[in-house]
């Protein structure tokens, strides 16, 4: 069964945010890594490009699809998942783990505002 | 607005039951996957695969004339098949050299089996239908609709049907055809598949297809046997380097274009439909031609992403995806016989970037473990 942990927040465009202190750790929650199906490449930035909220930062890549991902928040990159370029499967093994892709420093914690409660998500993609 | 209802196989229940993601595909309600493309591509490349492709179509074609028929309407020597209970690969072609689709002839005792994909049933029974001119009498029935189609494939595949069925089923030489009932079910199948393994495709009554298929599953557990979907159909086949209808050929593209002229037999005796234009791409060369490509990185080529030899765009990749057993991005393409030469070094446009790739030899994959 696909999991939404309840300390996290999530967006329509499907990517979740952990937050912690002024920063936040980012990746795709598990309905996306679902509906993907096997990962097979993970196109990630650079540390210190800077995007605004809902800004494409990367492209995801299956075996039967490609997409887009989008910032839930503005900010600049200061982490990148290294380890998703030689195993982009860990997105579909532990999306909220060790499939995480970026960590940024929020430029204002408020863009998150509207971000959805895992409740309010589950919600969203049973539709 | 006009929603039209998916046709299903016998099996659709029991591929829902084992947690199907199922699409439509040719009108059909099909698996695309049950639990990972990639996983089931391993499981056949490694241990055996069971897939319902019950949605093609076959018609059987009787008579005196029934092998002369076969013979004009298809570009391969079906004379070759000396014997019967034989089969070989060829295509429908038309008069100016496109292709109506490609198919698996079976000479039976009594009859020709012709195997066609689901996405052409009704074109080819249409295109047989229009070609008796000079064959009278000739008997033909599609049996599309009461025939179901299972195809068992995967290096345990003759160890498992043995079981079921006998112990000189894995004596059977590639393309030959048999009988025999499992279990109070009747089936026929031939050594025939379309993933470059080792493996069987298995006729049974749609009454009977869901016995089979749980019969299979069941007995098939000892040999870590599972469900494989369309996904995985499609990757291990390009793995394998074979074409697919819709992609390699099409009413544009000949066999010859697409890497398939030695399945052409130009020098059989007897006409068939295609000929001309065939025996003059033999002779004269052709326009395009398919090539096998290695490509480098992670992101995967995909059907209609251009291909350029130094900065000219001269092709377009006609299926591409990730290489799952031999690890690393693969592709048709199209492109002129001049950048065609194994080891030609182009590029292919995916997304903003340009990819570099090297021309292969097919297949990119060896069966037993063999990659290059």
């Amino acid at each position: 069964m696909l999991s939404y942990p309840a300390e996290l927040i999530y967006v329509k465009s499907h990517e979740y945010v952990r937050v912690e202190g002024d920063n936040a750790v980012i990746g795709i929650t598990a309905f996306a890594a679902d509906q993907l199906g096997d990962v097979t490449f993970v196109e990630l930035p650079k540390v210190g490009q800077k995007f605004k909220n809902e800004q494409k930062f990367g492209v995801i890549e299956s075996v039967k699809s490609v997409s887009d991902l989008f910032m839930p928040a503005g900010g600049v990159v200061i982490e990148v998942n290294e380890r998703l370029a030689s195993e982009p499967e860990l997105v579909n093994h532990d999306c909220y783990g060790q499939g995480w892709m970026l960590k940024i420093k929020l430029d204002n914690k408020s863009e998150l505002d509207s971000a959805m409660s895992a409740d309010s998500y589950k919600e969203f993609v049973v539709d | 607005m006009v929603t039209s209802t998916l046709r299903e196989t016998p099996l659709a229940q029991a591929h829902r039951q084992l947690g199907a993601r199922m699409v439509d595909f040719a009108g059909w309600n099909m698996p695309v996957q049950y639990k990972s493309i990639v996983q089931e591509h391993m499981v056949v490349r490694t241990k055996v695969g069971l897939f319902d492709v019950s949605h093609m179509g076959e018609f059987v074609i009787k008579g005196p004339d029934a092998g002369a028929f076969v013979q004009y309407l298809v570009a391969n020597d079906c004379y070759r098949l000396a014997q019967p209970d034989t089969a070989l690969y060829t295509q429908f072609v038309k008069p100016d050299g496109g292709t109506v689709d490609d198919l698996i002839v079976y000479r039976r005792k009594n009859d020709w089996l012709l195997v066609v994909n689901a996405s052409n049933i009704e074109k080819d029974w249409q295109w047989i239908n229009t070609h008796t001119g000079q064959f009278p009498d000739m008997q033909m029935e599609d049996v599309s609709d009461q025939t179901g189609l299972l195809a068992l494939q995967g290096p345990y595949a003759a160890a498992l049907l043995s079981d079921l069925a006998g112990a000189w089923v894995k004596d059977m030489p590639a393309f030959t055809y048999g009988e025999a009932t499992v279990d109070g079910i009747s089936i026929s199948f031939g050594r025939t598949g379309y993933t470059g393994e080792d493996g069987f495709e298995l006729f049974v009554s749609c009454a009977q297809a869901q016995q089979l298929w749980s019969l299979i599953m069941d007995r098939g557990q000892s040999y870590s046997i599972e469900a494989c979907g369309l996904g995985a159909r499609d990757t291990l086949r390009l793995e394998a380097a074979l074409p697919l209808y819709g992609h390699e050929l099409d009413e544009h593209t000949s066999p010859i274009e697409a890497g398939l002229g030695w399945s052409v037999k130009l020098d059989k005796k007897e006409d068939f439909l295609g000929r001309e234009v065939l025996s003059e791409q033999k002779k004269n060369g052709v326009k395009k031609q398919c090539v096998c490509l290695r490509a480098e990185g992670k992101a995967l080529p995909r059907q209609g992403y251009e291909v350029f030899a130094d900065d000219k765009a001269v092709g377009k990749v006609s299926s591409g995806s990730q290489g799952i057993f031999v690890g690393y991005p693969i592709a048709f393409a199209f492109v002129p016989p001049a950048h065609a030469k194994k080891g030609t070094q182009l590029t292919i446009a995916i997304r903003e970037t340009k990819v570099p790739a090297q021309v292969v030899s097919r297949p990119f994959f060896k069966r037993n473990g063999d990659t290059k």
